[in-house]
């Protein structure tokens, strides 16, 4: 670079320029911590409201809710907090007044017409069936896709009308599903496990379905043998 | 640059009118375009871009007699960060549906270019309390800029304005103004507005 045609300009040494790099760095990294750790227990509580709400909205008999974790051939257990391990299943349960279970919530997501649909369905044991849906978050398409979602002003109630008793019974040996939960083409509804799409927006309504679907699947086998161990609140 | 008497009212108006982020430099576009689907997201989007600007020039301006200008723009774009970091924690404890509307477009403010510019051309030029005082005008012009176009969006798009509905039953929403086509449209319609009042401007001049 210090050829000798070009007159050396005063050169910054390689020092200070660590120096001011490091020290932008180090109060930028304080600022960061001290807004995370100001902010925490807000979001927190932002986030559980949020997670509450829509629990709520899915199991609306509900007075209290609790956090479940299911492992891979265990027992349902109380939450713990922190990350959830590789292979366990999250639901929730749904208590009422005395106590009582009255309803599972659990979330599951597909890919919809824009980006993954993530759904939060209500499973009532008494039924065995599926009771309750909200979207938890989803891109599609305004005034088309977004017609799934129950809290929008222009949700299809059609549409919604397939989660008040949406069929998730068990197969006779308690493994599977005995039907998988499915979306049908507008206006070809047939059985009590298929959901009626909204017509011209198929293709959401088959994400919702299979979000549902591939949830229940794998939550349901397990669980469902097991609901006496989480039937009255701990 | 300061001793020169630098008019502290037109440091601040510069952003709101004479060079507006987005009417005028048509800066910062991906947010523009983006988040205007509604007012309230606008808004949102117009404060939290202005408070990045305001501490990151604030921050970029006292620093300036220490930073080598072989690593500017590197210091300039983790000063940004920080800030957008921070506003990222902020909007998600005021409100979690905001914080999912905004999206992406939050941890984005680190890439709008108007900020990154204000910082070089600005800031890094002047005493903190003149780059205060731009950056708050040009924050509030972004802000003007993204609530005109949210403004108009809402209302043909989904018939509301700040989620209170103005027609009633009756209307049939304008889809394509909440979709991605509408954010053009409006900017292209705001751009023409502003384009015949100076073209309007210009004529009366040159009548006198």
């Amino acid at each position: 670079m210090t050829t000798n045609t070009v007159p050396e300009t005063q050169a910054t040494p390689t020092g200070a320029m660590l120096r001011t790099l490091g020290l932008v760095s180090a109060i930028c990294g304080l600022i960061i911590v001290s807004s995370y750790h100001g902010t925490y227990t807000a979001v927190q509580a932002n986030k559980k409201l949020a997670t509450e709400r829509a629990v709520k909205s899915v199991i609306p008999a509900a007075k209290s809710i609790a956090e479940y974790w299911l492992a891979p051939g265990g027992s349902p257990e109380i939450a713990k907090g922190g990350d959830l391990p590789a292979g366990t299943i999250k639901f929730f349960a749904g208590y009422d007044a005395e106590g009582k279970l009255n309803g599972i919530a659990a979330e599951g997501g597909a890919k919809g017409y824009a980006d993954v649909v993530r759904v939060m369905y209500g499973y009532s044991p008494e039924c065995q069936c599926i009771n309750g849906l909200s979207i938890v978050s989803s891109r599609e398409t305004p005034g088309i896709g977004d017609k799934v979602d129950s809290s929008k002003s222009n949700v299809d109630k059609d549409f919604m009308a397939n989660f008040k008793a949406l069929d998730a019974k068990l197969n006779a040996d308690k493994t599977a599903l005995a039907n998988g939960i499915k979306a049908v083409k507008h206006g070809t509804k047939t059985s009590p496990w298929q959901i009626d799409a909204i017509s011209g927006a198929t293709i959401t309504s088959r994400a919702v379905a299979n979000g549902i679907n591939d949830s229940a699947k794998a939550l349901l086998p397990k669980l469902v043998p097991q609901l006496d161990k989480i039937r009255s609140k701990s | 640059m300061s001793a020169q008497g630098v008019n502290t009212w037109d440091q601040f108006i510069e952003g709101i009118w004479k060079q507006n982020p987005v009417f005028v430099m048509v800066l910062g576009m991906c947010p523009t375009l983006a988040v205007t689907v509604s007012a309230m997201n606008a808004l949102a989007m117009g404060v939290a871009t202005m408070f990045v600007l305001v501490c990151s020039c604030l921050l970029v301006s006292l620093m300036r007699s220490i930073v080598p200008k072989e690593v500017r723009i590197a210091t300039y774009i983790v000063i940004i960060a920080t800030f957008v970091t921070v506003v990222d924690y902020a909007i998600q404890a005021v409100s979690l549906a905001l914080y999912d509307a905004l999206g992406a477009f939050i941890q984005l403010i680190v890439v709008n270019c108007m900020i990154l510019g204000r910082a070089e051309a600005h800031a890094s030029k002047n005493p903190p309390w003149i780059a205060v005082i731009n950056a708050v005008g040009m924050g509030i012009g972004f802000a003007i800029g993204l609530l005109s176009l949210g403004v108009v969006r809402e209302i043909l798009g989904s018939g509301t304005l700040f989620g209170v509905s103005l027609f009633g039953e009756g209307f049939q929403p304008w889809v394509v103004m909440v979709l991605p086509p509408g954010g053009f449209f409006v900017l292209g319609g705001w751009l023409l507005v502003f384009a015949l009042w100076e073209k309007r401007k210009q004529a009366k001049e040159a009548a006198k």
